[in-house]
């Protein structure tokens, strides 16, 4: 090596150094994509759709029979906006919470298991803009994984059944281009529903050097949010339960769409996310970086 | 994996726990307080009333309410509105109406002879007790309320007897003949339910017995139950004819609150059901008109259910009946009664409990039914239709009984209702271009013509909701209008007035009127007949423009909670930042790569300081060895030095800027800090690359080629580093550290893992990047790699400082002299060599005595420790690094 013999500038900082451009979003988003839970999390939202047709293929269509409770199943198989509703129906209350837990949740504690976490730090990426751009990031792939099934339950549903109004389970339907809206509109209040468990995750990572642990840790809490919400003895202090929530976007699905219980919803899930962000920001500010 | 809760967490679960125990007290002091309550047989002409009498604590007098029930009800279906009306300050009566639950005597449907009468009974009692506020003696301060059978007494009440001064009837008639009548048509289902509700099974109720006062030989024949022998016969004539007579009509109409609509003068609050085809709205309508013209301040409320099913909203209807008496009876001008007007609508399902959300329309005047009429052109030629022998399959509109809220569906654009092709008449209008809210009665002029032999036709009109692809159709409320229509032989024009709804059809939809021969609900002729309908003008349909619907009632803490979160999330990163503001920068140590002052950590939870009073400093183009055992503190030195870990006392300042996690002064700072840190799915390029990119400086400024020559990787550099072995991590480390040619170069331990012909390399490199006016601390407990490439040195042992200063100094360049003992020598003697001019310091080690000289030489040296009698077997120069270091670190090593 030959190290050229200019003396150091008595600056203040390296030349080029600037902490506002520090880990760019692009920068950060290279880091996570090629990892193998990324593409394996995409593969499986991508491979659902397929997987229910197939079921729905031998199984016959969702005829329900049980009676008591309409659901999106029993008109899955009506169009492909049917189907993309009745995926999302199937999934929003674990299978797409995972992807959050793990976007969110595994951002900081990974690179804190893998050590990267110190050499950023002092590369320096200011601390607040470290968590900036990992939760970012997080969310942007987290949306996009949320956008991912109905997408593809949408093209595939029209291939394999057609293109046309959204059939209601209650009766009554929706024309194929409005539904659309309205499928986006469930997703983006489904997204909204999730931040909680984006909060949660995220707050965990800053804590632990596990990322599993920060995974397991709101995957764990969301369980027991359901769990709480199916005790109905606590009445309307179920209300400020996030899982209390996690259907209404349902509502977007009605012949006349309702706004009360997703406003609700977001309105809980964003209180619960913004204090679980600001924990998050603060406890990492001070935090003593020991991995 | 570490998760530590923090303290505050636990200070907040305390809170918790606090706050939950405090709301559990507050609900245990808020148990309702209690009501008294006494039963009581009333003796009133000849037949005993079953009473309850309610009072809430509290002396004083008080006005009093009376409850009544429904038909086929008794006292004890309205208990719990009477203790909540008596909680709030009302002395309470209800009583189960003649020929209902305990109390004996026949059903008379509110014979003003009878029932009403037992109503004035009562009021005279009340009038007696000493709790009941009075008007005058013998007139009680009284409010009459109650839903269906008790609504009608509540107004009947108050037509017949001065002394009630205000009422609450909800879902009930204003003219019995009408509602079970309506338009000369019997309908035939409800008024069957409405008498099967009156004749309970044999032995039901203990009041049956000895009920059927009357029996007269036709009446007991058929099942009438406790009806009066009058109106059993009534009710098995019409039932038997399918045709209202006008006998029948006379009774039901003398009976009802409309014979004495002129008398009722008091403020009255008029609840009706949307879903009911048994009171319909009209009827409320009639009240309201009678009333209002008598100049009595009324307020109209729909609620969505009614008779047919659907949300009763029973709460906010019980809550409202307060605030009325509260106003006319406790006479509280402050208290806000609500809107004159007021419609519940259905938005929607709400999926988080299924049931449907209700908002409300409001306006400050009870518009009518035919307000802000809009007229809509129906299209389609006269039809003629068949009415079917036997009036059977008929059409299904309304199905009581079936209750499950079936009619609410239909504001979720659900409907269940059926037409048979040819048996009914259709008119579509066009296509709505905008939305439309009807609110009360469509009405559209027909000529109707008839084949039968009478020339009388029976109709049943509704209008239908069409979605746009023309098959989804919804009934609003289900509701329809029967008409008999006489002398239509030759064709007969008259006015349709269709069913009152609330109900807003959506742009696209279209209107649909349907003329059909029959319906489920009602009788219609058996002998087969064909109808010729023909529409004469356009649709008038009333869209109430005074009435608004109100923003969806979501709970403060929709927009409070989110602002509450906000504001939380601000404040928990506000208090947070307050630490972490930088010192000044030091410009006298802009050119001074690194100072250390006075630095101490502890970590939580530890028992002892990892780095206690550090204080070192760095000098341009030195090669600093920081050297020490395992545990001296280095690492943790290092990692304050980079900003990981925040010191608990003292400062380091590179470059004169004080380091603070992030401080901008560490992109001058290059480090490699125990062992590697790599994303372990991206090969060891991608990784340099990746890194670069994240600290945002320019690419060229990387000097990406000469790092990757220290690494010497070669083809490895594409492989994922998942797969490097342990040395080619750490060389690809080394290549991280001194991207961008850093000012300040740490290396902790940078040897580990290399190869002898490595460890050389790498020597040099550490040298000559300081040669080129770059300096380079590199941590070790390896002495011997240390003493070659190193200028300086730094000593720790258990967090602090052991000594520092060059590396000549410190091996000592002949003033650091061991004197080699034979025996022991004792404290004083060593304090006293200390002491010794000339001499530095004097230190006790394994096997001697340390001697640094300052101003005298060996040969003095020895002359006074002979002097001293000190037992000395010879004295040595003090060079290699080893023995100082094992020196100065004392027996820890």
């Amino acid at each position: 090596m030959t190290a050229t013999a200019t003396p150091p500038a008595p600056s203040t900082s390296a030349p080029g150094y600037r902490p506002g451009r520090t880990l760019p979003l692009r920068v950060e988003a290279l880091r996570q994509w090629k990892r193998r839970r990324t593409l394996v999390m995409g593969g499986i939202l991508v491979a659902l759709p397929f997987v229910l047709i197939a079921a729905f293929a031998i199984g016959g269509s969702g005829d329900g029979g049980r009676g008591d409770r309409i659901t999106l199943m029993d008109t899955a198989t009506a169009s492909g906006a049917n189907f993309a509703a009745t995926c999302l129906f199937v999934s929003a209350g674990f299978l797409l919470v995972i992807p959050v837990a793990l976007f969110c949740g595994d951002t900081v504690a990974s690179e804190a298991s893998w050590s990267s976490l110190r050499y950023l730090l002092a590369a320096p990426v200011p601390r607040s803009r470290l968590l900036a751009s990992k939760l970012t990031v997080a969310l942007a792939y987290s949306a996009a994984a949320m956008v991912l099934l109905p997408l593809v339950a949408l093209a595939a549903g029209t291939v394999a059944y057609g293109w046309g109004p959204l059939r209601l389970p209650t009766g009554g339907s929706i024309p194929a281009g409005e539904s659309l809206l309205r499928i986006g509109i469930a997703v983006v209040f489904v997204f909204a529903s999730q931040l909680v468990t984006a909060g949660l995750a995220f707050w965990l990572s800053t804590r632990t050097d596990a990322p599993l642990g920060a995974v397991g840790g709101a995957v764990g809490l969301t369980i027991v949010g359901n769990v709480l919400d199916a005790v109905t003895a606590l009445g309307d202090w179920r209300d400020f339960l996030p899982a209390h929530w996690q259907f209404a976007w349902i509502d977007a699905l009605q012949p006349q769409l309702e706004w009360g219980g997703m406003v609700k919803g977001t309105a809980i899930s964003l209180t619960y996310a913004l204090v679980l962000f600001a924990l998050a920001f603060r406890g990492f500010a001070r935090k003593d970086i020991v991995s | 994996m570490r998760l530590r809760l923090p303290r505050w967490a636990a200070v907040t679960a305390t809170l918790a726990v606090l706050a939950g125990a405090g709301t559990w007290t507050a609900v245990a002091q808020d148990d309702p307080p209690p009501v008294h309550r006494a039963d009581r047989m009333l003796d009133v002409d000849g037949v005993r009333l079953d009473t309850s009498y309610f009072t809430g604590a509290g002396d004083g007098r008080r006005p009093a309410v009376l409850l009544g029930h429904g038909f086929g009800g008794s006292k004890d279906d309205v208990r719990a509105q009477a203790e909540g009306l008596a909680r709030d300050g009302y002395a309470v009566l209800t009583w189960s109406a003649r020929g209902f639950g305990a109390s004996t005597g026949s059903i008379g449907l509110n014979d003003p002879a009878h029932e009403v009468e037992d109503v004035r009974k009562l009021i005279d009692w009340l009038a007696a007790r000493p709790e009941v506020l009075l008007d005058k003696p013998g007139d009680p301060r009284v409010g009459v309320t109650g839903a269906s059978y008790g609504g009608a007494i509540s107004l009947l009440a108050a037509g017949h007897d001065p002394r009630v001064d205000a009422i609450a009837p909800q879902i009930t008639y204003w003219n019995l003949a009408e509602a079970l009548f309506p338009n000369g048509v019997f309908k035939k289902l409800w008024a069957g339910i409405f008498f099967s509700a009156g004749s309970p099974a044999e032995g039901g109720s203990p009041g049956a017995v000895g009920a059927p006062a009357t029996s007269t030989g036709e009446a007991a024949a058929g099942s009438c139950g406790r009806f009066t022998a009058e109106l059993c016969s009534l009710y098995q004539r019409v039932a038997v004819s399918g045709k209202p007579d006008a006998a029948a009509r006379t009774l039901l109409e003398a009976r009802s609150p409309a014979a004495v609509g002129s008398r009722i003068k008091v403020p009255a609050l008029l609840v009706q059901g949307q879903s009911d085809s048994l009171f319909t709205l009209a009827q409320s309508d009639a009240m309201a008109r009678t009333l209002t013209a008598n100049g009595a301040p009324v307020a109209v409320d729909w609620i969505a259910g009614g008779h047919d099913g659907g949300d009763r909203e029973t709460e906010r209807v019980e809550r409202r009946v307060t605030t009325w008496f509260d106003r006319w009876l406790k006479r509280d001008a402050s208290v806000d009664t609500g809107p004159a007007f007021r419609v519940s609508r259905t938005g929607g399902v709400d999926s988080t409990d299924g049931r449907a959300t209700l908002r409300a329309a409001t306006a400050d005047r009870y518009p009518g039914l035919t307000s802000g009429t809009e007229r809509i052109a129906l299209g389609g030629p006269p039809q003629t239709f068949t009415n079917p022998p036997g009036a059977a399959p008929p059409a299904v509109s309304a199905v009581p009984g079936l209750g499950g809220g079936l009619s609410g569906l239909s504001s979720l654009g659900v409907g269940l209702s059926l037409d048979f092709p040819g048996q009914h008449a259709r008119f579509d209008a066009k296509p709505q271009t905008r939305t439309l809210r009807i609110t009360g009665t469509p009405t559209v002029p027909v000529r109707v013509t008839s084949t039968a032999a009478d020339g009388s036709a029976v109709l049943f009109a509704k209008v239908y909701d069409v979605g746009p692809d023309g098959r989804q159709q919804v009934l609003p409320a289900q509701l329809v209008t029967p008409v008999r229509v006489d002398g239509a032989k030759a064709g007969k024009s008259i006015t349709l007035t269709l069913p009152a709804i609330d109900h807003e059809v959506e742009a696209g939809h279209r209107l649909r009127l349907v003329v059909a021969a029959t319906d489920l609900g009602y009788a219609s002729p058996a002998v087969p007949a064909r109808y010729t309908v023909t529409v004469q003008g356009p649709l008038a349909v009333p869209t109430a423009p005074g009435l608004a619907t109100q923003a969806a009632g979501l709970p403060w803490w929709v927009w409070g909670l989110p602002l509450l979160g906000l504001a939380g999330a601000a404040a928990l990163l506000l208090t947070a930042r307050r630490k972490t503001t930088a010192p000044a920068p030091d410009p006298e140590l802009a050119a001074v790569p690194l100072q250390i002052t006075g630095l101490s950590k502890k970590y939580k939870g530890g028992d002892r300081y990892s780095v206690r009073d550090l204080s070192f400093r760095v000098e341009q183009g030195q090669v600093l060895g920081l050297l020490g055992p395992n545990g001296a503190g280095k690492t943790t030195t290092l990692r304050m030095l980079m900003g990981l870990i925040t010191p608990d006392e003292g400062e380091i300042r590179v470059f004169g800027q004080a380091i603070r996690p992030g401080a901008p002064v560490l992109s001058r700072v290059g480090a490699f800090v125990e062992g590697a840190g790599f994303l372990p799915h991206l090969s060891g390029r991608e990784n340099l690359d990746l890194y670069w990119k994240a600290t945002g400086r320019p690419a060229e400024d990387a000097h990406v080629d000469e790092a990757l020559r220290i690494a010497n990787l070669g083809g490895a550099l594409e492989r994922a580093v998942r797969t490097y072995s342990q040395g080619m991590r750490q060389r690809l480390a080394l290549a991280q550290a001194m991207l961008g040619l850093p000012d300040l170069l740490i290396l902790d331990e940078p040897t580990n893992g290399l190869d002898p012909p490595q460890i050389r390399e790498m020597r040099e490199v550490m040298i000559r990047y300081a040669a080129g006016g770059r300096t380079v601390i590199v941590s070790s407990h390896l002495l011997a790699e240390v003493e070659q490439s190193c200028t300086h040195l730094v000593v720790m042992d258990r967090g602090q400082l052991v000594q520092a200063g060059p590396v000549a100094e410190i091996t000592g360049s002949g003033d650091t002299l061991l004197v080699t003992l034979a025996g022991e020598i004792d404290d004083a003697l060593v304090a006293k060599i200390d002491a010794l001019p000339g001499i530095d310091t004097a230190t006790r080690t394994d096997g001697g005595l340390l001697v640094r000289l300052d101003g005298t030489d060996p040969t003095g040296l020895i002359g006074e420790l002979v002097r001293l009698d000190v037992p000395l077997t010879g004295v040595g120069p003090h060079r290699r690094l080893e023995d100082a270091f094992l020196t100065l670190i004392g027996g820890a090593a």
